[in-house]
C-alpha cells in the first residue's frame, strides 16, 4: 500500500487511532488488578472481630486491626486540623494579593513543598518533634501529614477562588464590605464545595503515607489514643505485615488494605461528586 | 443562610474532634486498670526496639506480662542495629541485641551501658528447594563459598559431596540476607570468619556487610518471607522463624565434625561457656560436641544510670522489674518456641547487672527476687 | 415657659420610673462606635496579618532545607563531593558510597519515564482529542484518577504478591537467579504510578491547542493521524514534555512501593533483573539503625540530595507549563 495515496494515509490515521486507544485501555488493567485482588483477599478477613481486636503476638492466629484504624483516624484529624485553616487562609492570601512579590514567592514555594519527597518530610518531623520530645508520638506524625496536606488545600483553594466571578468581589469592595467579611461571609461560601474537596484530597493523600510516619510514630502493638506516644497507623501496619513470614499476619496486611484503599477511594469519590455538581475545575 | 451555618459548623466541628484528640492524652489513664502510676498519674508504657531474632520470644513474653501485671511493653522488631541507634539516641527505654555494643558505639552513646544476656538460639540455614524435601547437610566451606557467591547451583559438586545418596536438583541459588544492621548476621558472619579465611579478608564481621551476592530482606521475618518465596533461594534465620513458617534448615557440621541440628538441646549446648561479668561472649563455632555452631546469646541494653531525659523513677524501677522478670519467670515460654533458656550462670550474671543499675545513684532493684 | 436646656437633642423619652434620661441613642451610637472600632481593628489584624501566612510558607520551606543542610553537613564535611562517586556502601567500615543508590534511583526513574510515556501520551491524546466529552473519557479519567489515589504501600502490597511471582517465573524460565525483586518490577510499578500524572498534564496541553489551527489543517486535507502528529504534538510539546519531567520528579522520590520490590541490595545493579536499592528506599530502610554521627549525616545527606533534585525539577516543570498557560 502506497502510504502516500489517500487510501495509505487514511489505513495510517486508522492504525494510530487504534493504537493510541488500545494503549489507552491497557493503562486501566492495573486499576482492576489491584482491586480485585485487594478486595478478594481483604474482604476474607473482615468481620467485627477484625475490625475492632488488637493484633495477637507473632505465630498466633486471629486478631485485629483496631489500633491502627484508630491511629489512622486519629493521625489524620490532627493533621486536618492543623493544615486545613492555615491552608485555607493561605490560599485566600494567594488570590488576593496577586501582583505581589512576596505572594509569588510564598506561590513557589507552595509548588516546591508539594514536589518534596514524603521521605524527606519523615526526616524533618524526626529532627523538629522526636528528637526534641525524646521519642516517637503520634503528633509529630501528625505534623509530618500536615506539612504534605498543605499545598494541595492550599492550591485548590487558591484555584477555586481564582474560578469565582470576580464581580462577586469587586461588588463585595463596592458595598465597603471588610476583607475579612469579604472572605468568610462572600468568597469561601461560594467556594465552599471547592475548598471542601481540595481538603478532603488533602486527606486522602495523607490517609496512605507510610514513609513519613516511618520515625515519627513508629507503630505500636497496643492500642494509644495518646498523641504524645507512637500510634501505629493502617499504612505502617501494611508494610509491616506484609513483608513478614507470618501468613496470619499477611492476612491482616490484606485486610487493612482493603480498609484503606476503600477509605481513600471513597474520599476521591466524594470530591468527584461535589467538583461536578458545583462544577468546579480543581 | 444554610452556606453561613455551614461554616460555624465545620469550625466547630473541627475544635471539637481536635479536643477529643488531645483529651484522649488526658483520658487514656482513666482507660487503664490503674496498676503501677507513676507521679504524672500516667500510665506506664516501656518502649523497646532491636532484634529481630528474639521477637517471637519477646511477643509472647510482653503479651503475658501485660495479661499479668498490666505493663503495657511497646516493642519494635526494627534489627539490632536500630535498637542500639535507638538507645543511643534516647528515643526507647531499652534495646535488644544479638550483637554486642562495639567500643565506638558504646562512646557514642555517652553513658554507660550494660549487657544483659535474655535468651540464647540458633541462626539456621533456612532454604527453599522444590523438588528436594530432605534435610540438607552443610560443611563450614560449602555454606561459606555459597554466600560468597562461589557456588551457583544447588547441585554443584562440592554440595553433592557433603550430601551422599540424596538427589539435587539443578536450580540456581539465591542467596538471601538482610538488608539492615542485624544481630544475626553478627553471629553469622562472626561464625563465617572463624570457619574460612576467604570470608574473613574479603567480607568480614559485622551487623551489616557487604554481601558479595543475593537479595536483601527487612529483618529476621523479610528474610524469612524471601526465602518462603524465591525457588532456591537459602538465607539464615532464627529457629523460630523457620519452625513457625515450616522452613526446611540444614544441619551443620560443627568442630567435633557432626552434622547438628540447630534445636534447644545443641543451642543450650553451646551455650554451656563461662560468661563474663559484663554478660558479652559470642557463642559461634563452638567446641562442644553436641553444639549447634551458628548459636548466640542476645542481650538487652541498658543504660545504667537510669536518671536520664525525663525519665522517672517509677518508670525505672518498672523497666529493672522487667527485665529481672524476663530472666527469671519469663524463660518459661522460651521452650515452647524453641529458644534455649538461660542457664543459671546466665541468669545469675544478668541478675548481678540489674543490681548495679541505679537511678540517681540508688540502686533499683531492692530486696525483691 | 423654658425648656429645660438640659434635655437630649433628640427626641427620646424619660423613663417614667426614676425620671433620669437614658441616653439610648447616644449609648447606642457609643456601642455601634465600640463594635465598628472593633470591626475595624479586627479587620486591621486581619489585613496585617494576612501576609504573614505567606510569611510562614517561606519559612516552612526554607525551614525543611535549612534543617536538611545542618544535619547532613558532617557527612559532607568528612567524605566530599565524591561521596556521590563512592562504589561501595559498607556502613561497618564506615565506608559511604552513594553511587549504587544513585545508579538505582536513575535506572528505575527513567525506565518508569520511558515505560510510562507511549502510555501517557495515548491517555493524553484519547482525552483530549480523539473523545473530549462523553462517558467513554469520564470513565478513563475516572479510573486514571483512581490510580493516581491508591496509596503507594498498596502498590508496594500489590506488586511484592503478584507482580514479583509473575517475574520470578519468567526468570526461572530463562535460567537466572529466579529473584522476583529487583529493577523490573519497581521500574514497572513506578511506571503505573506516574501514568496518571503524565496523562492529566499532557490532556491539558493537548486540549489547549487553538482549534482554528486543526481546522485550518482538516480543512487542508490532512488525516486525523497528520493533525496530530504536524500540528497538535508539535504546539503541545513543550508543556508534554514538562508533564514527564514533573512525572519524572514523582518517580525519583517514591519511596514505599520500590523498598517492597527492589531487594534492598546495596550495591550497583548489573541488568533489570538484578536487584538494586534507590536513594529513598535506602533511606527508609536504615535510618532508624544508622549508629555513628556520619552514617546518619550520609543518609540525610542522600535526602538533601532528593531534596534539591526534585526541586530543580519541579521548578523547572512547573515554569515551562506556566509559560505555555500564559501564552
Amino acid at each position: 500500500m502506497n502510504t502516500n495515496s489517500i487510501s495509505g494515509r487514511l489505513f495510517k490515521s486508522s492504525l494510530a487511532q487504534w493504537g493510541i486507544i488500545s494503549l489507552a485501555a491497557i493503562c486501566v488493567l492495573p486499576l482492576f488488578f489491584i482491586l480485585y485482588y485487594i478486595i478478594a483477599s481483604g474482604i476474607k478477613v473482615i468481620d467485627w472481630s477484625f475490625l475492632t481486636h488488637l493484633p495477637k503476638p507473632v505465630g498466633e492466629t486471629g486478631g485485629g486491626i483496631a489500633n491502627a484504624i484508630t491511629g489512622t483516624l486519629i493521625i489524620v484529624i490532627v493533621a486536618s486540623v492543623m493544615a486545613v485553616p492555615f491552608g485555607v487562609l493561605s490560599g485566600f492570601f494567594l488570590y488576593e494579593y496577586k501582583n505581589n512579590r512576596l505572594s509569588r514567592w510564598a506561590g513557589v514555594c507552595v509548588d516546591a513543598l508539594h514536589g518534596i519527597p514524603s521521605i524527606v518530610i519523615g526526616i524533618v518531623a524526626y529532627f523538629w518533634l522526636v528528637k526534641p520530645m525524646g521519642g516517637f508520638s503520634g503528633i509529630s506524625g501528625s505534623l509530618a501529614l500536615a506539612v504534605m496536606m498543605l499545598p494541595v488545600v492550599i492550591r485548590s483553594t487558591e484555584e477555586t477562588l481564582n474560578s469565582l466571578p470576580p464581580n462577586l468581589r469587586e461588588a463585595a469592595m463596592g458595598l465597603g464590605m471588610p476583607l475579612h467579611k469579604i472572605m468568610s461571609r462572600v468568597l469561601l461560601p461560594c467556594g465552599f464545595g471547592g475548598i471542601i474537596s481540595g481538603a478532603l484530597l488533602a486527606v486522602a493523600r495523607v490517609a496512605g503515607e507510610t514513609a513519613p510516619l516511618l520515625f515519627t510514630a513508629f507503630g505500636n502493638p497496643f492500642m494509644n489514643a495518646d498523641m504524645s506516644q507512637p500510634m501505629q497507623t493502617l499504612p505502617l501496619l501494611i508494610f509491616n505485615y506484609a513483608m513478614s513470614p507470618y501468613t496470619s499476619w499477611q492476612e491482616l496486611a490484606w485486610g487493612a488494605a482493603f480498609i484503606l484503599l476503600s477509605l481513600v477511594l471513597l474520599l476521591n469519590l466524594i470530591t468527584k461528586i461535589i467538583t461536578h455538581k458545583w462544577k468546579i475545575q480543581l | 443562610m444554610k452556606k453561613q451555618t455551614l461554616k460555624k459548623i465545620i469550625p466547630a466541628i473541627t475544635l471539637f474532634m481536635a479536643l477529643i484528640a488531645f483529651n484522649s492524652c488526658g483520658n487514656n489513664n482513666n482507660a487503664s486498670n490503674g496498676k503501677s502510676p507513676d507521679s504524672n498519674n500516667k500510665e506506664i508504657v516501656i518502649l523497646g526496639a532491636g532484634s529481630s531474632f528474639d521477637y517471637p520470644l519477646f511477643s509472647k513474653m510482653f503479651d503475658e506480662y501485660h495479661t499479668q501485671n498490666g505493663i503495657k511493653v511497646n516493642y519494635q522488631s526494627v534489627g539490632s542495629g536500630a535498637g542500639i541507634s535507638q538507645l543511643t539516641h534516647k528515643t526507647v527505654d531499652f534495646g535488644a541485641s544479638d550483637a554486642p555494643m562495639k567500643p565506638e558505639q558504646e562512646n557514642d552513646a555517652g553513658a554507660a551501658v550494660i549487657h544483659i544476656p535474655i535468651t540464647a538460639g540458633a541462626v539456621t540455614i533456612s532454604y527453599n528447594l522444590p523438588g528436594f524435601d530432605q534435610t540438607l547437610q552443610l560443611s563450614p566451606k560449602v555454606l561459606a563459598d555459597i554466600f560468597l557467591g562461589k557456588i551457583t547451583k544447588w547441585n554443584d559438586a562440592n554440595i553433592q559431596a557433603v550430601n551422599p545418596g540424596v538427589k539435587l536438583p539443578a536450580t540456581a541459588i539465591v542467596v538471601a540476607h538482610r538488608s539492615d544492621g542485624s544481630g544475626t548476621t553478627n553471629i553469622f558472619t562472626d561464625y563465617l570468619s572463624k570457619v574460612d579465611a576467604d570470608w574473613k579478608s574479603k567480607v568480614g564481621t559485622g551487623t551489616a556487610v557487604n554481601w558479595p551476592a543475593g537479595l536483601g530482606g527487612k529483618g529476621n521475618e523479610g528474610v524469612a518471607g524471601l526465602i518462603r518465596q524465591t525457588p532456591g533461594a537459602i538465607g539464615y534465620v532464627e529457629l523460630a522463624y523457620a519452625i513457625q513458617n515450616q522452613m526446611p534448615y540444614a544441619r551443620i557440621q560443627n568442630q567435633a565434625g557432626k552434622f547438628i541440628q540447630p534445636s534447644i538441646e545443641s543451642v543450650t549446648a553451646a551455650a554451656n561457656v563461662d560468661i563474663p561479668a559484663d554478660g558479652k561472649v559470642l557463642l559461634t563455632n563452638t567446641t562442644a560436641d553436641e553444639g549447634y555452631p551458628i548459636s548466640g546469646f542476645s542481650w538487652v541494653i541498658i543504660y545504667k544510670e537510669q536518671k536520664y531525659g525525663d525519665n522517672t523513677r517509677a518508670k525505672a524501677e518498672a523497666l529493672v522489674n522487667l527485665l529481672n522478670w524476663m530472666i527469671h519467670q519469663g524463660q518459661q515460654y522460651s521452650a515452647d518456641l524453641d529458644y534455649a533458656p538461660l542457664s543459671e550462670a546466665a541468669v545469675n550474671v544478668g541478675a548481678k547487672l540489674l543490681e548495679s543499675v541505679t537511678f540517681n545513684g540508688q540502686p533499683l532493684l531492692t530486696a525483691k527476687q | 415657659m423654658a425648656y429645660p436646656i438640659t434635655q437630649p437633642t433628640n427626641n427620646l423619652a424619660r423613663t417614667p420610673k426614676t425620671g433620669l434620661v437614658v441616653n439610648n441613642a447616644a449609648q447606642k451610637e457609643k456601642l455601634q462606635h465600640k463594635k465598628a472600632f472593633r470591626a475595624i481593628r479586627f479587620e486591621k489584624i486581619f489585613k496585617g496579618g494576612l501576609p504573614f501566612t505567606g510569611i510562614l510558607i517561606l519559612a516552612l520551606f526554607t525551614a525543611i532545607g535549612l534543617t536538611l543542610v545542618i544535619y547532613a553537613f558532617p557527612s559532607v564535611k568528612a567524605l566530599g563531593f565524591s561521596f556521590f562517586w563512592g562504589k561501595v556502601w559498607n556502613p561497618v567500615e564506615h565506608i559511604f558510597g552513594g553511587f549504587p543508590f544513585l545508579i538505582g534511583t536513575l535506572i528505575t526513574s527513567f525506565m518508569a519515564l520511558i515505560i510510562a510515556v507511549p502510555f501517557a501520551l495515548s491517555v493524553a491524546i484519547f482525552l483530549g482529542e480523539y473523545f473530549p466529552k462523553g462517558w467513554l473519557s469520564g470513565f478513563l479519567k475516572g479510573a486514571i484518577d483512581l490510580i493516581a489515589a491508591v496509596p503507594s504501600v498498596i502498590f508496594g502490597f500489590w506488586g511484592f504478591f503478584v507482580l514479583v511471582p509473575v517475574i520470578r517465573n519468567i526468570e526461572f524460565k530463562l535460567g537466572l537467579p529466579a529473584n522476583g525483586l529487583g529493577i523490573l518490577p519497581a521500574a514497572l510499578i513506578l511506571a503505573m504510578m506516574i501514568i496518571p500524572y503524565a496523562a492529566s498534564l499532557a490532556t491539558t496541553m493537548i486540549k489547549m491547542v487553538p482549534a482554528d489551527l486543526k481546522e485550518g489543517a482538516y480543512a487542508l486535507g490532512a488525516t486525523r493521524w497528520e493533525v496530530l502528529k504536524n500540528v497538535i504534538i508539535p504546539k503541545s510539546r513543550s508543556g508534554i514534555l514538562s508533564g514527564f519531567l514533573l512525572a519524572l520528579g514523582r518517580a525519583i522520590g517514591e519511596t514505599m512501593a520500590v523498598t517492597m520490590v527492589i531487594g534492598n541490595a546495596n550495591i550497583i545493579p548489573t541488568s533489570i533483573f538484578s536487584t538494586g536499592n534507590t536513594m529513598a528506599s535506602v533511606i527508609a530502610n536504615e535510618f532508624s539503625e544508622a549508629d555513628s554521627p556520619v552514617y546518619f549525616s550520609a543518609l540525610i545527606e542522600l535526602g538533601l540530595f532528593l531534596f534539591v533534585v526534585t526541586l530543580v525539577i519541579n521548578m523547572i516543570g512547573k515554569t515551562i507549563i506556566n509559560r505555555t498557560k500564559i501564552s
